[in-house]
């Protein structure tokens, strides 16, 4: 069995406890998304500014539980000043990484694209911090959570692209 | 006498099979009955001895087990009538939930009743199940939708009811509130909306199973329940209405069951109830929801309601000694006044957090928005944890939560 200590580890608590990259920016030039999860209603907005294809900028709000603030957080130490093509691989990464099929589920999660999977576009991207949250896969319910800043991340970017 | 809290809890505990389980290797603390509640032998049997002994299709062979199966049905229907005081079975329209009661009401009587000028009043605190049919509704028939909002104590502000239901068609509100337990002045509402000419639409799905019930002494029009939050099985509810709105009212459904004769230029509806029952019904649910309103008849709903206070009232006081003001309780602070219901905030802990360590010592709550988002923001809050409370819960559960509440108070502090 999944203990709590696999869901709660420190380093996410700690941005729960002091959200990085928290707040607002000005749209325009900033593009807003907005995010919400029916189940638990937590709720996330994502700002980027992306100038000649770097998001030169990135803040988060909203409010939701820990799972899903301190993946806002990570998320936003991760992208900012970095290409949205390379973004985009991360956002894949990530999501791989939070799918039962990325994370065997009980397994030690150490196998992330050891199987030689590129399909996904993501094999040698580094996740770096974001590796705490790979023990929400062990808790399903939980995993909307954590990938609610991500998916309003996409939002963002589509919106800015549009 | 049993302690304060313990009139029930402790004997009927063992009527419910799930509650032998245990969870993550603790026993099952089962505190999300107005999500759901469990379901007794008596009813799992009802609904096993009808697949083994009488399964066929109802109103329609004419063989002895079809003809046993709609008896069955159909005393379940007599049943469930006399359980809320309805004057006639023919009252009694099987729904899927209280959801698609709701919205059977709106299509169909709204649907022939509602237009520009008209105004429907529903409430702050009521489930969405009660908000979005007129959301719905009012966008296509362009009446306005009225809100009666929600005060201090957790109970409705009817600081102007004499102008309230000014213009209004029809009163839509929540006998218990699935959030804050406020139990609503259902009769002082009904009779003020009837001064106005307007219709009362009342959502029981957290009354019908926990107090005794007597639709024609709350002076509905309209009364919806459902079956899996009264120990009966899910995808059963129930309209009840007044014949007359239910003779009068369009189908909702159209289909086999629900017509008297069909011609290549139209269709003559049947009678009621059926006319509202359109395609082969859940026929294992009925007899399992009319196994469940015997059960609740047994027990007593007086004593069920007994029960549901002096828990409520040890589970309040528990909490408060405990916890002092780092728990909020959400509604009503008076048990008599609310039902088994405790949405809580705890500390800085967002609910999805809290609930997820009470999940791990086997506590079973519902966290998140309870379908009541417009109540959330009145409240301030984006969601609560909520324990519910029902006749198979005792003081053992309500101290098992609290030493849960404390363990999580621990985790999240280190």
């Amino acid at each position: 069995m999944a203990g709590l200590e696999d869901l709660y580890r420190e380093i996410i608590l700690d941005h729960y406890r002091n959200p990085r990259n928290r707040g607002e920016l000005e749209v325009p030039p900033a593009v807003q998304a907005v995010g919400f999860n029916p189940l638990c209603g937590d709720e996330v907005i994502v700002y980027v500014d992306v100038q000649d294809g770097v998001i030169t900028d990135v803040s988060t709000g909203g409010q939701g539980c820990s799972i899903s603030q301190s993946s806002a957080s990570m998320m936003s130490i991760a992208i900012k000043g970095r290409k949205v093509s390379e973004v985009r691989r991360l956002v894949r990464a990530f999501k791989h990484m939070m799918s039962i099929h990325g994370t065997g589920i009980g397994g030690t999660g150490d196998d992330l694209d050891d199987d030689g999977d590129t399909g996904n576009g993501a094999g040698d991207v580094k996740l770096g911090d974001l590796e705490a949250l790979r023990g929400v896969v062990k808790f399903p319910v939980r995993i909307k959570c954590a990938t609610l800043s991500w998916n309003t991340l996409v939002q963002a970017l589509d919106e800015t692209f549009a | 006498m049993s302690a304060d809290g313990d009139q029930l809890g402790p004997q009927t505990k063992a009527h419910f099979p799930l509650l032998t389980r245990q969870v993550h290797g603790k026993p099952i603390v089962y505190l999300d009955s107005a999500a759901s509640s469990q379901k007794p032998r008596c009813v799992l049997d009802a609904m096993n001895s009808y697949y083994e002994t009488i399964n066929a299709n109802v109103h329609r062979g004419a063989y002895e087990i079809a003809a046993q199966a709609t008896e069955a049905m159909e005393a379940a229907r007599a049943g469930v009538a006399r359980f809320v005081n309805a004057p006639s079975a023919d009252e009694i329209v099987f729904t899927k939930n209280v959801t698609e009661a709701i919205n059977l009401v709106a299509r169909s009587w709204g649907g022939a009743n509602l237009g520009p000028g008209d105004a429907v009043v529903i409430t702050e605190m009521e489930h969405h199940a009660n908000i979005v049919p007129w959301h719905i509704m009012a966008a296509e028939k362009g009446f306005e939708l009225r809100w009666i909002g929600v005060g201090a104590d957790g109970q409705l502000d009817l600081s102007n009811l004499d102008r309230l239901f000014d213009g209004a068609k029809l009163l839509g509100v929540t006998a218990m509130s699935n959030v804050l337990g406020t139990l609503n002045p259902i009769r002082r509402l009904a009779d003020a909306a009837h001064d106005a000419g307007a219709l009362v639409l009342v959502d029981a799905a957290q009354y019908v199973p926990h107090l005794p019930t007597d639709v024609q002494a709350l002076g509905a029009d309209f009364l919806g329940f459902t079956g899996h939050k009264m120990c009966g099985p899910t995808g059963i509810g129930v309209l009840w209405a007044r014949a007359e709105l239910l003779e009068a009212m369009p189908p909702f459904l159209g289909g086999g069951e629900m017509i008297l004769d069909v011609r290549k230029d139209g269709f003559l509806p049947n009678h009621i109830p059926h006319k509202f029952e359109a395609g082969t019904p859940p026929i294992a649910e009925i007899v399992g929801l009319g196994a469940a309103v015997e059960y609740l008849d047994d027990l007593g709903m007086d004593r069920v309601r007994e029960h549901e206070v002096s828990l409520t009232a040890y589970a309040l006081r528990t909490l408060e000694e405990r916890y002092g003001p780092d728990l909020a309780v959400h509604g009503p602070s008076e048990p008599a006044c609310r039902g088994g219901v405790l949405s809580m905030s705890f500390q800085d802990i967002h609910p999805h957090d809290l609930s997820q360590v009470l999940d791990d010592r086997g506590v079973c709550v519902r966290a998140g928005h309870h379908c009541a988002k417009p109540l959330m923001r009145h409240l301030g809050v984006p969601a609560t944890t909520r324990a519910s409370l029902y006749v198979y819960n005792d003081t053992s559960d309500v101290d098992a939560l609290a030493d849960a509440l404390g363990a999580a108070g621990e985790f999240f502090a280190r």
